[in-house]
């Protein structure tokens, strides 16, 4: 290994490349912008106020905060849904009114008062919501004519009442808590602001009328055609945004107990940026509580600070408008642009060097052959894909197929096949269990078992998550290879956890230790990861002690034996370390041997490419992935070797003219079954000199 | 063929202000005299200008919500420029390519930037009227100084009797219509409101039309700032704050040009000018209060875009997503 080898191993084991692309896949990553733009505007005003840090200035920027966060929280309810409400800044100089006057002049106790404003605003948004919702009319258009009238009425009650309630005095204790006091030394007003918006988070991303407001929001017509009722979810949104803006303007009210003309004038449109501003998007599907939070609290602090910085009206506008159009046309960008960045980088190489290639020359093992040329076909053009093959005791053929079936064809001539179970995912290895259940790894779903009554039962589908993986790897994304431990136990493959069963060619640009082998206990039905960080894993099969068993990661091209039980347990040792092509399934064979199959051989091209992770980075990022250098998976074989690693034959069909491709195998009263999983057909092979009466079943549970 | 099913928002708007003016004449007694005709006229001229402008864009499925703060802020400071000595052309053309700029600077957002219309000019028109106060000029009205006096013609003189606010009102309506009818970036303007990814796939230079639109509307804005201005001595910069934006959407959508782009024309803006001309004229001879005109005004435009949508129905299934 040369030096500069050394050094850009070190480099790609060191620098964590695909952490990148799993943080921008994050839904969070959303909110990284708005946090940015918030922490900047912190501390630029931080620095250029004296006293902005202090108790008093927090506490009253904090007041004001809840009154504003709640409008904001009210307009991204709306947003979320596609609509947006216009009126709020209107409903909340309603509510003001409203409760000065119930409370001055009616003189009704606090909490009546309260749900009485409340009401009132959700009245108006009732009205908003039955003509956006139901009537359909546009949302801006609608909602701009309420903000007129409902402005023209609070005008009109303003020259018939404002005297009367300028000079009332409310006697209520209750009544100044709200707009002075404090809980849990967190003014009022905030803490009714973030009950508020745990509630709304809450129903974003748990409830299901949340998730109906997101779906109407992010495509209305698949909402509609889903069955979601399109317009009692929108009309619902603006009786929200109306209760919340009314209740804002209670809060403003037992602030400041005063009622002008100007009061709420123009607030939509600080609340239309904020709730931008905080990452909603305009047009719904996509908005938060923190996102409204973010973009309220930056906006706030905007607003008050250039009041105190002592910025004329027409500087604080100007200034207000220019952050306001970088920031929105910032997010934009990065909405558009968010998974352009995250193809580019998400696929991140690492440095990985296979052992030098044996040769299949003449006197290798590996040596080139025609012994598999003599294979008939099974079910030839009426299956597609078997990836593995299986047979039970009355010598039916299982296989799965590309549509999530599970296909049976009938012994003992093969020419009749039926669907024995139809199990929706992509199933891949297969094992009988000690009652004879079939166990599937169903790519996407996880790990199944199909009873002889052709009962369909999921096992698992999820195993404990690490601590220190950024995305989640709790779910199984391709479970692959299964075997069965002595004691019931399931061993199985998930060969990788950063592709979905159809990228699977994209793990092997990587090369990293993306897979890992879990362990499913049916007698406490726990699941839980045995090894991780293995290259692509693959087949698995117990060997014959009961202790171990023998694994294939293809893209290391190397066989492993894992120890789950006795002196050795928890250790791994190289079985065949160098492969001269890339692995698949491992079954046992009659006289204590394993079958392997080669999936592909590998080539010197694609081992340099390997060593050269900077290439294969760039490849990924500038070539489109149709021109991607993948791993050669036309020809391959299949071969038998014993557990000390030596390899005892191998059987080729030069140019894949009986049998192409190669993925599984299996040993079957002296024939061989071969699956492949782009294959059409399910090769059967006469082996020579061997146990004419063995079958697998037999071997792993004995005579029945 | 159901009753109504070709009774189009623009005629129910236009049988409205019919019906309207019938009743007023009738009832009002100073409502059907030439004079009062003419003022009724020349006191919408203004808003009927503004409302082609705004026609223009909503046609190219945008929206200004910046046009009345850039028409009083960039005619404010032609003003506070003349004051201060600046020839009135020279001042004029300063100011009309400031509104020109801003006008590209809007397009750009919209067009390139790919901010949604309605934002990008929510917040310019706030952008522009605090840089107007922080850097133009320091007063709130600016008074039409005497280097000014000759755009006085605008606004305050006759032809054959008839106020000239009319006629420019008239001439823009005219240039507009044939602009959208004959002219190519006309006819591309209604393509990339109907269906902007269509008319991208056969070729129209989708982005520099949108430029367009908001250019073509921030000159006839500043022309309307001009007439405004002359009208009254003034040009009152707190316009920019009030909902006056607001009444121009209410015309262009009164008339029935839908928001969604591609429908309507500039007579329907006209129609729209018609019918708040009579109802404004009308309220103010009863001598209704302002606040309650409001929700008059409000009610009606509601009751527009109901019978709009009972007669034109959008469903789920053809109803364009993000289209608010």
């Amino acid at each position: 290994m040369t030096f500069t080898d050394r050094l850009i191993r070190a480099r790609y084991r060191l620098i964590p490349d695909h952490l990148l692309g799993e943080i921008l896949s994050k839904r969070w990553v959303d909110n990284a912008l708005p946090m940015l733009i918030l922490i900047l505007v912190v501390a630029v005003f931080g620095a250029l106020i004296p006293g902005f840090f202090g108790q008093a200035s927090l506490t009253n920027l904090a007041r004001q905060w809840g009154e504003f966060g709640l409008i904001v929280l009210a307009l991204t309810v709306v947003m979320a849904a596609g609509g947006i409400d216009l009126s709020v800044g209107s409903i909340f100089a309603l509510g003001n009114i409203v409760a000065l006057a119930l409370i001055g002049l009616v003189e009704l106790p606090v909490p009546v008062v309260m749900l009485l404003t409340v009401a009132c605003g959700a009245a108006v948004g009732l009205v908003n919501g039955l003509l956006v919702g139901y009537l359909r009319l546009r949302a801006f258009l609608t909602t701009l004519v309420t903000l007129i009238i409902v402005r023209a009425a609070v005008d009109m009650l303003l020259l018939k009442y404002a005297v009367a309630i300028a000079s009332a005095f409310p006697d209520s204790d209750l009544w100044y808590w709200f707009g002075e006091g404090s809980f849990l030394s967190l003014p009022v007003s905030v803490v009714v602001a973030l009950v508020v918006a745990l509630i709304v988070h809450l129903t974003l991303s748990r409830a299901r009328l949340g998730w109906q407001v997101l779906a109407v929001g992010g495509s209305r017509r698949s909402a509609h055609n889903v069955g979601i009722p399109v317009r009692r979810v929108i009309c619902l949104t603006y009786v929200t945004s109306g209760a919340l803006a009314a209740l804002s303007g209670f809060l403003f009210a037992s602030r400041l107990g005063a009622a002008g003309a100007d009061i709420g004038i123009g607030l939509e449109i600080a609340a239309l940026t904020a709730a931008v501003l905080g990452g909603n998007s305009l047009g719904g599907g996509r908005g938060s509580a923190a996102k409204a939070i973010i973009g309220s609290v930056i906006v706030m602090i905007l607003i008050n600070s250039l009041v105190r910085l002592g910025v004329t009206s027409g500087g604080s506008s100007l200034l207000l408008g220019v952050v306001l159009l970088v920031a929105v046309a910032a997010d934009m960008r990065w909405l558009k642009n968010r998974h352009k960045l995250l193809s580019k980088v998400y696929v991140s190489p690492t440095w990985a060097d296979l052992p030098e290639a044996p040769p299949t020359t003449e006197a290798s093992p590996y040596a080139l052959n025609d012994r598999l040329r003599p294979v008939e076909a099974i079910g030839l053009g009426a299956i597609d894909g078997p990836e593995d093959v299986i047979l039970d005791e009355d010598d039916h053929i299982y296989v799965g197929n590309r549509t999530g079936d599970i296909v049976r064809f009938l012994a003992p001539d093969y020419t009749r096949q039926e669907v024995f179970a139809h199990v929706g995912g992509r199933p891949l290895g297969m094992a009988f269990a000690p009652d004879g259940a079939l166990l599937v790894c169903i790519g996407g779903m996880g790990l199944y078992r199909v009873g002889k009554d052709r009962q369909i039962e999921k096992l698992t589908d999820e195993t404990n998550r690490s601590w220190f993986s950024v995305i989640d790897d709790s779910r199984l994304r391709l479970a692959d290879d299964l075997d069965v431990a002595p004691d019931g136990r399931v061993y199985f493959s998930e060969a990788t956890i950063r592709y979905d069963m159809h990228e699977w060619p994209v793990d092997c640009l990587e090369s990293r230790g993306n897979g890992r082998i879990i362990c499913y206990d049916p007698n406490t039905k726990s699941t839980r990861t045995v090894l991780k960080n293995l290259v692509f894993p693959n087949g698995i099969c117990m060997t014959h002690d009961g202790q171990s068993f023998l694994f294939a990661e293809t893209w290391a091209c190397r066989i492993s034996r894992y120890y789950f039980d006795g002196p050795k347990k928890g250790q791994v040792e190289a079985v065949i370390p160098d492969l001269p092509g890339f692995p698949d399934n491992i079954n046992r064979a009659s006289d204590g041997t394993y079958w392997l199959a080669l999936v592909g051989m590998r080539t010197p091209a694609f081992d340099l490419a390997l060593r050269m992770p900077g290439f294969r980075q760039r490849m990924a990022q500038r070539v489109a992935p149709d021109e991607w250098m993948f791993p050669n998976i036309n020809t391959g074989c299949v071969l038998r070797f014993d557990e000390t690693g030596k390899v005892l034959e191998t059987f080729w069909d030069l140019g894949g003219e009986s049998h192409p491709m190669v993925t599984s195998m299996r040993e079957h009263k002296g024939h061989l079954y071969i699956g492949g999983i782009s294959n059409n057909r399910v090769g059967k092979l006469k082996l020579d000199g061997v146990d004419p009466a063995w079958t697998g079943p037999q071997s792993y549970w004995g005579q029945a | 063929m159901p009753l109504g099913a070709n009774l189009t928002q623009e005629k129910i708007v236009f049988a409205l202000a019919v019906l309207l003016a019938l009743g007023f004449a009738l009832a009002l007694p100073g409502f059907l005299t030439t004079q009062n005709v003419l003022n009724l006229l020349r006191s919408v001229s203004i808003l009927g200008i503004l409302g082609v402008a705004m026609g223009l864009v909503v046609i190219g499925r945008g929206i200004d919500l910046s046009l009345v703060a850039l028409m009083a802020v960039s005619v404010a400071w032609m003003l506070t420029l003349v004051s201060g000595g600046m020839p009135l052309p020279l001042a004029l053309a300063v100011a009309l390519g400031f509104s020109l700029l801003v006008g590209a600077l809007n397009g750009w957002l919209v067009a390139y930037a790919e901010i949604p219309a309605i934002f990008a000019t929510l917040a310019m028109g706030t952008l522009i009227y605090g840089f107007g106060r922080y850097f133009l000029f320091s007063m709130d009205v600016a008074y039409i100084p005497e280097g000014a006096r000759p755009i006085l013609i605008l606004g305050q003189s006759d032809l054959f009797g008839v106020p000239l606010p009319i006629f420019l009102f008239a001439g823009t309506c005219l240039i507009g219509h044939l602009f959208l009818r004959y002219a190519i970036p006309g006819r591309y303007l209604r393509a990339v409101g109907d269906n902007l990814p269509a008319a991208r796939i056969t070729g129209i230079p989708v982005r520099p039309v949108i430029v367009l639109q908001y250019v073509l509307s921030s000159g006839i804005g500043f022309l309307a700032g001009l007439i405004t201005a002359a009208s009254v001595d003034s040009m009152n910069t707190r316009l920019a704050l009030s909902t006056y934006v607001y009444d121009v959407i209410l015309v262009v959508v009164l008339g029935g040009i839908g928001l969604s782009g591609g429908k309507g024309g500039i007579r329907n803006v006209v129609v729209g000018t018609l019918l708040i001309g009579v109802l404004l004229n009308g309220m103010t001879i009863m001598d209704i209060q302002y606040t309650l005109q409001n929700v008059i005004k409000g009610g009606l435009l509601l009751a527009a875009i109901v019978i709009d949508t009972i007669l034109n129905p959008r469903d789920e299934q053809t109803a364009q997503q993000g289209d608010i």
